[in-house]
C-alpha cells in the first residue's frame, strides 16, 4: 500500500500540520478533500514475515489531527447511519481534529464498548466508510474519512497515557447474570449488566478469555496486550471469570439457574464445527481447518517454537482455500511460519472477496500469491497418507443469480494440479453444538444457530443470545451490536423484577 | 482448583492420580475424558479418560502413560500440586443399557477407560466378559479391578510373561465362535489394537464400539483436528464421539493423523528420556 517509511510519513505530517491549524475552523469542503489522505504507517512486509509484530502501525498524533480535518462534519450523516452501533461519528472526528482525544474517546464510549479492537478489525469500507461524503467527492471509498484509524487511534492514545477510565458500577443489586462465553458479544454484555450492580459471572471454555479474538484473530491483526487491557477493566468493574468451564458439560446451562442462583444467561459461544468442502483427501494428514491451524499458532503459543509444546505442521507450500478474513490471517500466518509459497484460492474474482481491504492488501505485500476463479477438486496424498498436491478447477463469472452477483461456473476440464503440503480451509463455520446438543428445549434453526426474538430472546425464558451463535460466522461489531441489545434486555428484565419485590415487601 | 490428591505409579510408565475436580466429579459419565495442561502458557492440550469419580471426595481419577513431554511432566506433579488447566466432562457418555453378554476388551492403557465402562455394563445387568492384554507383564494394569467385575477373565500378554500368550484378538475370536454369539464387543486401547479387533469381529457381525483417542485442541467441536472418518461421514471425535462403530471407523486414516507430527514428537521424547536418564543418575 505504501513505500514510504513509517518515519517519513511522520515528517511529512509534522510539517503539513502547521498550516492547516491555523484555519482549522475555516476551511472550505473543497478544501478539506484537498488535505491528503494519511497513510497507515506499517512494519516493513520484509520484516514483519518473520514476526508476529502488529503490521499497522497506528497514526501519529498530527496524522490523526490531519485526517479528522477531512471530515466535512455532514448534516446528512451516512457515516452514522451505516455504523452498527451508530458511533456519533462527526462529533469524535471534530475533537480529533481540535486536539481534544479525552473527549472524542467519551464520545466513542457512548456506543462503543471495545474501539481499540474495532478500530483494527471493523470492515469500514463495508460500514461507515462506505458512503462518506469525503470518499463520494473524490469518487474512491478509499478516500473515505479513514474512520477507523482514527477511531484506534482515540483509543491507543487513551491507553498510551493510562487515562482509561473504569466505568461507574451501581451499587449491588444482588442479581446474578451467568454470560457464556468470552468474546466479543459475551464482554459486552458483562460490562453492561456489571454497571447496572447485577454480579456478573462470565464462563469460558477455553483456558484464555477473548474469544476468536485471542484463538483466531492473529497478533499481527490484534495484539494480545488490547484484548488483556479490556479483559483487566471488567475485572476491575468487578466481573467474575470462570476459565476451563464448559457450560453444557461442566454444567448443564438451565442448572446455572436451577441450582446455582443465575438470574438470566446469555449464550455468546461463538461458531463452531468448521466446515470442509466434502472432497476426496480432506482427512489426510496436513489439511486444517483454519481454526486448528490458527488456534494452533496463537492461543497454543506454536508460532514461538521451542517453547510451545503444541506442535504445528512444517509446511513449505500451502494452499488456502476461502477468500474471507479468516483465509488472509490462516495465509499470512503461514507465511510467518516458514512456508515458502502460500497460495489463497478463491472461487470467485477479488471484487468478491469479504476480507478486509487492507488485510488482502497486506497479505500481497507479504508475498502471497492469490488465485481467482479456481477451486479445490480433491487433495491428493502420498503412501503415508500426507498431502503432496491439490487437483483444482477454474472458474469463469457467469449470469448474475439472485443477489445479482455473478455466479462462478466451472470451465468444464479446466483441472490442473497446485503442488502444495498443506491446505488449510477457510470456507466459514457452522454452529457450535455443545449448548443445543445438552439443552434441548433450546431452539435452534437447521444450521443449530439460536433462535432469539428481537430482544435477543430465546425460546427459554431467562436465556438470551448473540453473536455468532445467532447470526452464523458475523463480524466483531455486529457481536458487540447484540451483546449490548440483550444486556439491555436483561437489565430491564432484572430491574422490573427488583422492582416487583420491593413492591411486594413494602 | 484442580490439586492432585493422590498419585501412584501403576507400572513403569503409567501413572495414576486422583485429582480434585468437585464439578466435574457430579457431571461426569463413564466413557467421557478431560483435557488437561500442565502449563496455561506454553503447554499442550491432552485429552485423557476419566477412570473413576468419587462425588464425596469431589474428585476425578485419571491414569495416564508417558509418552512425550507433557505427560512426562504431569508425572512429575505430586500431591498438593496444581493442574493450571483441567476441562470436562467431554465428550457423549456411553450408552448403557442391558445388552445381554457383553465382552470388554482393553488394551495396556486402554483397560483405564474400559474399568468404567464394563463397571457400568455389569451394574445393567450384561455377563461381563473380559480380556485384557499388554505387549508385557509389567504394562498389565487394573488386573484385580476389572477381575472383581468380570464373570469371564482372560488376560493375555503378547510375550507370555504373564497369562495366556497371544494377542487379544485370539481369545475374543474364539468367543465370537460361540454359541450364540456374544450380543456386543467394546475394545479400547492403541488403535491398531481396536482395528484388529473390529476385523475379528466383523465377519460375525457381532457389533462392535470402539473410543477414539484422536488429537484434540479445544475439545468443544472448533477446530476439527479430532476429525475422524466413520463410514461415509466425517464426525468429530470431541463432540460427536468418543465412541463409534469400530467397523465403519477408517483406522489407517486415524492412525496417520494421530501421527501427523511424530517427527516433531520424537524429538521431545528424547528431551524427556534423557531428562529422565539424568535424573536417575542423580539419584544414584
Ligand atoms: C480468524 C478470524 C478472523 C476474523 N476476522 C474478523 C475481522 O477482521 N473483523 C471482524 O469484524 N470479524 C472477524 N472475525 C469474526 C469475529 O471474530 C466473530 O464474528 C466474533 O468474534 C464473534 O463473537 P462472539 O462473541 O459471538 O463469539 P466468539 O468470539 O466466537 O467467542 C465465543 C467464546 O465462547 C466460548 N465457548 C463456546 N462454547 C462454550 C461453552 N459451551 N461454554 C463456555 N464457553 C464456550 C468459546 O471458547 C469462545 O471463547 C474473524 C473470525 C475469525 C475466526
Ligand atoms: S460521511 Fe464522512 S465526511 Fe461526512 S460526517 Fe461522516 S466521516 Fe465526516
Ligand atoms: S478437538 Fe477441536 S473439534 Fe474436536
Amino acid at each position: 500500500m505504501t513505500s514510504k517509511s513509517p518515519e517519513q510519513i511522520s515528517e511529512e505530517a509534522k510539517l503539513l500540520i502547521v498550516d492547516y491549524l491555523n484555519k482549522i475552523d475555516d476551511m472550505k469542503p473543497k478544501e478539506r478533500t484537498q488535505i491528503p489522505v494519511q497513510e497507515m504507517p506499517a512494519q516493513d512486509p520484509r520484516q514483519r514475515i518473520k514476526n508476529l509484530d502488529e503490521v499497522a502501525l497506528g497514526y501519529t498524533i498530527e496524522q490523526a489531527r490531519i485526517e479528522a480535518m477531512r471530515c466535512l462534519q455532514c448534516v446528512k450523516q451516512t457515516c452514522v447511519d451505516d455504523c452498527p452501533v451508530k458511533i456519533d461519528i462527526p462529533r469524535f472526528i471534530d475533537h480529533i481534529a481540535h486536539g481534544q482525544m479525552k473527549e472524542a474517546s467519551d464520545v466513542i464510549k457512548e456506543a462503543s464498548l471495545l474501539p481499540a479492537i474495532c478500530g483494527r478489525v471493523c470492515p469500514q469500507e463495508t460500514q461507515c466508510q462506505l458512503n462518506c461524503a469525503v470518499g463520494k467527492a473524490l469518487k474512491d471509498v478509499d478516500k473515505s474519512v479513514a474512520i477507523g484509524r482514527l477511531e484506534r487511534f482515540v483509543a491507543d492514545w487513551e491507553r498510551a497515557t493510562g487515562k482509561v477510565s473504569i466505568p461507574e458500577v451501581k451499587p449491588e443489586t444482588g442479581k446474578k447474570v451467568a454470560v457464556v462465553g468470552s468474546g466479543p458479544a459475551g464482554l459486552v454484555v458483562a460490562a453492561d449488566c456489571r454497571r447496572q450492580g447485577h454480579h456478573v459471572t462470565v464462563f469460558e471454555a477455553f483456558h484464555k478469555l477473548g474469544g476468536v479474538l485471542r484463538y483466531g484473530i492473529p497478533e499481527f491483526r490484534l495484539p494480545n496486550e488490547i484484548i488483556d487491557k479490556e479483559i483487566e477493566t471488567l475485572k476491575l468493574m468487578g466481573v467474575e471469570f470462570k476459565t476451563n468451564f464448559v457450560v453444557g458439560r461442566t454444567r448443564k446451562l438451565t442448572d446455572l439457574m436451577d441450582k446455582d442462583g443465575y438470574n438470566a444467561i446469555f449464550v455468546g459461544t461463538g461458531a463452531g464445527l468448521p466446515m470442509f468442502m466434502g472432497i476426496e483427501g480432506e482427512n489426510l494428514v496436513g489439511v486444517f481447518s483454519a481454526n486448528e491451524y490458527l488456534t494452533r499458532a496463537n492461543l497454543m503459543r506454536a508460532f514461538e517454537k521451542g517453547k510451545a509444546d503444541t506442535p504445528i505442521y512444517p509446511s513449505k507450500n500451502v494452499a488456502v482455500l476461502g477468500g474471507g478474513n479468516v483465509a488472509m490471517d490462516a495465509a499470512r500466518m503461514a507465511k510467518r511460519l516458514g512456508a515458502e509459497k502460500v497460495y489463497v484460492v478463491y472461487r470467485r474474482t477479488e471484487v468478491e472477496m469479504p476480507a478486509r481491504k487492507e488485510e488482502v492488501a497486506h497479505a500481497k505485500e507479504e508475498g502471497i500469491e492469490f488465485y481467482f476463479l479456481q477451486n479445490a477438486k480433491k487433495i491428493i496424498g502420498d503412501e503415508k497418507g500426507r498431502v503432496k498436491a491439490m487437483e483444482c478447477l477454474r472458474y469463469e463469472l457467469g449470469e448474475p443469480d439472485a443477489s445479482g452477483r455473478r455466479r462462478p461456473v466451472v470451465i468444464p476440464n479446466s483441472e490442473f494440479i497446485l503442488n502444495v503440503d498443506t491446505v488449510i480451509v477457510a470456507i466459514g463455520n457452522g454452529s457450535n453444538p455443545l449448548i443445543s446438543q445438552t439443552t434441548p428445549q433450546l431452539n435452534v434453526n437447521r444450521w443449530g444457530n439460536i433462535i432469539v426474538d428481537e430482544t435477543q430472546k430465546t425460546s427459554v425464558d431467562r436465556i438470551f443470545a448473540g453473536g455468532d451463535i445467532v447470526l452464523g460466522a458475523a463480524t466483531v461489531i455486529l457481536a458487540m451490536g447484540e451483546g449490548r441489545r440483550a444486556a439491555a434486555a436483561i437489565n430491564k428484565m432484572l430491574a422490573e423484577e427488583i422492582e416487583k419485590e420491593k413492591a411486594a415487601v413494602n | 482448583m484442580n490439586k492432585i490428591l493422590f498419585k501412584l505409579q501403576l507400572s513403569k510408565d503409567v501413572y495414576l492420580m486422583r485429582i480434585e475436580a468437585p464439578l466435574i466429579a457430579e457431571e461426569r459419565a463413564a466413557g467421557q475424558f478431560i483435557i488437561l495442561q500442565v502449563d496455561d502458557e506454553y503447554g499442550e492440550r491432552i485429552p485423557l479418560t476419566i477412570a473413576d469419580a468419587d462425588v464425596t471426595e469431589g474428585s476425578i481419577t485419571i491414569i495416564f502413560q508417558v509418552v512425550g513431554k507433557s505427560t512426562f511432566q504431569l508425572s512429575r506433579m505430586n500431591v498438593g500440586n496444581e493442574i493450571p488447566t483441567l476441562v470436562g466432562p467431554l465428550g457423549k457418555p456411553t450408552h448403557i443399557e442391558k445388552f445381554g453378554t457383553v465382552v470388554c476388551v482393553g488394551g495396556g492403557i486402554g483397560v483405564a477407560p474400559l474399568h468404567p465402562i464394563a463397571q457400568a455394563l455389569k451394574n445393567a445387568g450384561n455377563h461381563v466378559i473380559t480380556i485384557i492384554g499388554a505387549r508385557t507383564k509389567d504394562l498389565i494394569i487394573l488386573e484385580n479391578e476389572m477381575k472383581a467385575i468380570a464373570d469371564e477373565f482372560i488376560l493375555c500378554t503378547d510375550d507370555g510373561s504373564y497369562g495366556r500368550k497371544s494377542l487379544v484378538t485370539e481369545p475374543l475370536k474364539e468367543i465370537c465362535e460361540r454359541n450364540p454369539k456374544p450380543n456386543m464387543v467394546i475394545a479400547i486401547g492403541p488403535p491398531i489394537m481396536m482395528k484388529f479387533c473390529a476385523e475379528t469381529t466383523r465377519p460375525y457381525e457381532v457389533f462392535t464400539q470402539v473410543s477414539l483417542n484422536t488429537i484434540m485442541v479445544d475439545g468443544t467441536g472448533m477446530c476439527g483436528g479430532c476429525r475422524v472418518n466413520v463410514g461415509k461421514e466425517v464426525k468429530f471425535v470431541c463432540v460427536d464421539g468418543p465412541e463409534f462403530d469400530g467397523h465403519k471407523v477408517d483406522f489407517d486414516n486415524m492412525i496417520a493423523r494421530l501421527n501427523s507430527y511424530k517427527e516433531f514428537e520424537k524429538e521431545m521424547h528424547n528431551c524427556y528420556l534423557e531428562k529422565e536418564i539424568q535424573e536417575k543418575e542423580a539419584a544414584r
